[in-house]
């Protein structure tokens, strides 16, 4: 038996893993990263758009602050998210776009005087003012009052990660390749590490550590058209599940793309929308104004992506043989704009459609695109059913983006959480209680627990076949548990999902290799995902509202009477064919921002009985603090709620720091 | 308005021949051999589409190495019909029926189109320190250093690399040199030399790339500039960093 030993194991080498790992190193803790492929081969990389930092330096930006991203992030998670989570992500942001900038991320940067834009749809003159010269600019992005979202050229996320891996290396921290997490070493209460699998040799390592941190990515694989790379398979969520008792927040919010191409799913960047591009119908008709007069292509994903499909649905798509999908227009732009600013999208066009973006429309439908849902998290990240066990970036559900996430808000999650609660698992590990007192036998068991799983389904002789229950599933969600849901069809979802669990226990293998084998790769991760996958559509199926990015026809009221709350998943007994909802409830009168209407889309919500009670105290105290952060203090104190690190104002043009 | 829809099939389909150089390094038994696989081909089908098909219809042993599928991960560099390039980018009817793959020569060999960029492109990083060296405490609170928008759009463009390893597998002086860093490492090296925030000196940088492992082993042939898809400008890097780093070897 392989063990080793660590004080804090990361699962996980994309942004928020990394910048887990950077965290605790910094504070004198050893850390392993453990990751599927090369660590800056990530889903991260593929962040064209940016990253959200209400910095407010250009004059599109003016005005921005904390208080202002608060309100979108808020608003855009459809009154899901925990506000002091919130909070805490809008202070630390700004704070973590300059330290990435510390550390080389080329931000593209404000140029003073003159220049053209493109807003909707018209051609505007933007004056950047001389004093802003030289400091990080901000694009528009879907879902924001402010032009807030950080970027490099089109490869933020790219930057991002390679900056970040480059620290890694610079801090020494091993980030061990070719590595898959197979199941989370624990006694009930504690997590002692990971049994791990080396994909080129087969063989099993035990990783024992003090604090554990799944920071896997999401779950979008579960869908047959999805933007993610191929392996966000939401095997960290099934990690966490698989202990029976660690819980999954809000696993039905999963958010759509309005424009993937088709048929590959590869995303074009929601800046195509921002800088000015347009959606069209098969008559070359563009229909957004038509269902969204204020924000029109500009309004939150979920919105958009909805409305698209309903177009559709009237006939408007255009046909293909991978089924309807409608234009989308960037010509308006210019080829100079294209080149320059979205020249990743031009690449996308020329290479898996062989168009070009400048003189042609782009084939796009609404596509599976970020999972909101995961390991639920306290705010520090840490899991609150096993101690030692810790979540963070699209792995976790901790939970700043409710049932809907704002463009741009994701990538910033991640490295603003990797701060956040790097610091919390260093304050663990200096504790006396981080002490590893287990057994070998422990470790022992998992290990051949494990072991015995992978020999079962090398000598099987079942008959099903891992990638045809793969692609069974993958149609099932995205036909069933998509866009629109209905009640009887997530009860055939369910119902689905259940019978393919079952067989799933019966897979054979043609190939019968222990080391590298794709084939067994498969079939070990689509018993997990089925578990994962069955959590999301039951999930849905409870949840007898609208909210967000969870569509039911059947229930298109947002319903704070009754859902204003957090749909919690367990996976309880092994041989269970359904995960064990249960829910934790969002507390109004500590809101700072009560529920109301989300500024796009239909008014359409039954209100919780203490809205109007908290709307009233809020009221009042906005007539007792001219001050921001009086205000805001008096609203929903969080600050201690932040480490040291993290606390203090952000500086900004228009708000000096003394 | 558009006249093609890349989504329609215009012809009928045509019949692939993709032919594999197979080898498991992991099996003692293992030889490495051609084996060819035929495939009815499908409107944008690529690369991807193509091999993950065969994956599992025909042969779900079939190794390789496919993140992204969208041409920004650098994982899925082989040999495309003779010529080292990203596979998931590739549209099959950009190429004739029959064609040839086989994994990039140079790397460790993981099993039939799958090969070790990463561990090798880890050890470039360390050796190159591929990071911010600075001495400057941040305070992260404040309004950030200020730059030039086109200083950052030129750092930019030396750092759209994706660490895929055409260029290296590209390189006649790699083939003769095992410890010799690519135009990948080179690239690295100007990028972190463009950016005021590193505050390495010109002999600082000599100490890692002033030898026949570096710069002065390069011969200036340019198959990495030919095969590079990020169309990174490696030749005008490498040249102005030779001279350069011929300058600090003179003084
Ligand atoms: C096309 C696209 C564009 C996007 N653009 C933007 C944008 O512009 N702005 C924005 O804010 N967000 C964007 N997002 C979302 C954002 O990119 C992701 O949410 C974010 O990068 C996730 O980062 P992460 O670190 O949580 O996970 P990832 O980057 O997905 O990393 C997961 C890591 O976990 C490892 N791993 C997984 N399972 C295991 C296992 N079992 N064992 C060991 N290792 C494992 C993987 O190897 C990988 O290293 C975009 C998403 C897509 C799909
Ligand atoms: S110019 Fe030639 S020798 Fe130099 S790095 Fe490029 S391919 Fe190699
Ligand atoms: S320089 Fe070009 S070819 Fe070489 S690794 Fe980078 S992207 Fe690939
Ligand atoms: S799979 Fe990422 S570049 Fe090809």
């Amino acid at each position: 038996m392989n063990i080793v030993y660590t004080d804090v194991l990361v699962i996980g080498g994309g942004l928020a893993g990394l910048r887990t790992a950077v965290g605790v190193k910094r504070r004198g803790h050893e850390a392993i990263v453990l990751s599927l492929i090369p660590a800056k081969r990530s889903h991260s990389a593929a962040a064209q758009g940016g990253m959200q930092a209400s910095l407010g330096s250009s004059t599109m930006g003016e005005g921005d602050n904390e208080d202002v991203h608060f309100e979108d992030t808020v608003r855009g998670s459809d009154w899901g998210a925990d506000q002091a989570v919130v909070r805490m992500f809008v202070n630390t942001a700004p704070k973590a776009v300059r330290e990435l900038a510390a550390w080389g991320v080329p931000w593209s940067r404000v140029q003073q005087g003159e220049r053209e834009s493109i807003i909707n749809a018209e051609k505007v003159t933007i004056r950047e003012k001389a004093e802003a010269h030289g400091l990080i600019t901000g694009r528009d992005f879907g879902g924001t009052k402010k032009w807030r979202t950080c970027y490099t050229s089109d490869g933020t996320g790219h930057s991002m990660l390679y900056a970040l891996g480059d620290q890694a290396i610079a801090y020494a921290i091993p980030v061990i390749e070719r590595q898959e997490a197979l199941a989370l070493i624990h006694d009930g209460q504690r997590c002692y590490g990971a049994i791990v699998r080396d994909l080129i040799t087969g063989a099993l390592t035990a990783y024992v550590a003090k604090a554990t941190t799944i920071a896997t990515g999401g779950y979008g694989r579960l869908y047959e058209v999805s933007t993610s790379a191929i392996i966000c398979e939401g095997i960290g969520a099934a990690l966490a599940l698989e202990t029976g008792v660690a819980t999954l927040g809000n696993m039905e919010a999963v958010q759509f793309h309005p424009t993937a191409i088709i048929p590959a799913g590869i995303l074009t960047t929601e800046g195509c929308r921002g800088d000015g591009g347009l959606l069209r119908d098969v008559d070359g008709y563009r229909f957004m104004p038509d269902y969204e007069p204020e924000k029109k292509e500009l309004a939150s994903r979920d919105v958009v992506s909805r409305r698209m499909t309903e177009h559709m649905r009237k006939g408007k798509g255009v046909k293909s043989r991978y089924g309807d999908h409608l234009w989308l227009d960037i010509t308006v732009l210019g080829r100079a704009h294209i080149e320059k600013n979205l020249r990743e999208v031009k690449e996308i066009c020329e290479y898996f459609l062989g168009i070009d973006p400048a003189t042609q429309w782009i084939p796009v439908r609404p596509t599976q695109h970020y999972t909101m849902g995961g390991v639920r998290t306290q705010h520090t990240g840490e899991s609150p059913n096993l101690k030692g066990l810790y979540s963070c970036g699209e792995a976790a559900c901790w939970d700043m983006h409710g049932f809907n996430r704002l463009g741009g808000n994701s990538v910033a999650e991640t490295v603003v959480s990797g701060m956040i609660v790097s610091e919390f698992i260093a304050d663990f590990c200096d504790s006396p209680d981080s002490e590893l007192n287990l057994s070998t036998g422990l470790i022992r068991e998992f290990y051949q627990r494990e072991s015995a799983k992978l020999n079962t389904l090398l000598n099987s002789t079942g008959n099903e076949d891992a990638f045809a229950l793969r692609r069974q599933m993958e149609s099932i969600m995205m036909d069933k548990v998509g866009i629109f849901r209905t009640g009887p069809e997530l009860q055939t979802a369910v119902d689905e999902l259940q019978a393919l669990l079952t067989r799933s226990r019966n897979i054979g293998l043609r190939c019968h290799a222990s080391g590298a084998n794709p084939e067994l790769v498969a079939a070990y991760r689509i018993q997990k995902m089925l578990k994962v996958a069955l959590t999301v559509a039951y999930g849905a199926l409870a949840r007898t509202e609208s909210r967000g990015a969870h569509s039911r026809e059947d229930y298109p009221q947002r319903d704070d009477q009754n859902w204003l709350k957090r749909t919690l998943a367990s996976w309880k007994d092994e041989n269970d064919t359904l995960p064990t909802l249960s829910y934790e409830d969002l507390d109004v009168m500590s809101m700072e921002l009560p529920p109301g209407f989300r500024g796009y889309g239909v008014r359409n919500h039954i209100d919780h009985p203490d809205t109007e009670r908290r709307q009233a105290e809020v009221e009042a105290r906005r007539k007792e603090h001219s001050d921001r952060f009086s205000l805001q203090q008096a609203l929903m104190p969080y600050e201690h709620l932040l480490p040291e690190s993290c606390r203090g104002r952000n500086e900004r043009l228009s708000e000096p720091l003394s | 308005m558009s006249t093609v829809n890349p989504t329609e099939a215009q012809q009928p389909p045509r019949t692939l021949k993709i032919s594999i150089l197979r080898h498991n390094p992991q099996d003692p038994a293992s030889v490495p051999h051609m084996q060819t696989f035929t495939l009815e081909e499908a409107p944008a089908m690529t690369l991807f589409v193509a091999l993950n098909d065969l994956r599992e219809h025909q042969d779900p042993s079939l190794q390789f190495d496919f993140v992204c599928r969208a041409g920004i991960c650098g994982s899925c560099a082989m040999v495309i019909n003779g010529r080292p390039g990203l596979a998931c980018r590739t549209l099959t009817h950009t190429l004739a029926p029959e064609i040839t793959l086989a994994p990039l020569p140079f790397f460790e060999l993981i099993g039939d189109l799958s090969v070790n960029t990463g561990k090798w492109m880890r050890s470039m990083s360390e050796r190159l320190q591929t990071w911010i060296h600075s001495t400057d405490s941040v305070d992260i609170k404040r309004l950030e250093a200020r730059m030039e928008p086109e200083l950052a759009e030129a750092i930019y463009e030396l750092e759209r690399c994706i660490e895929c390893g055409c260029c290296v597998a590209a390189c006649g002086t790699a083939q003769m040199r095992e410890d010799f860093v690519g135009a990948v490492g080179m690239n690295r090296i100007a990028r972190f030399r463009l950016d005021p925030r590193d505050q390495r000196s010109d002999e600082a940088f000599y100490d890692l790339i002033g030898d026949d492992d570096g710069i002065f082993g390069c011969m200036s042939l340019l198959g990495c500039q030919d095969v590079c898809p990020k169309n990174l400008p490696l030749q005008s890097q490498i040249a102005f960093l030779r001279r350069k780093m011929v300058k600090v070897g003179l003084s």
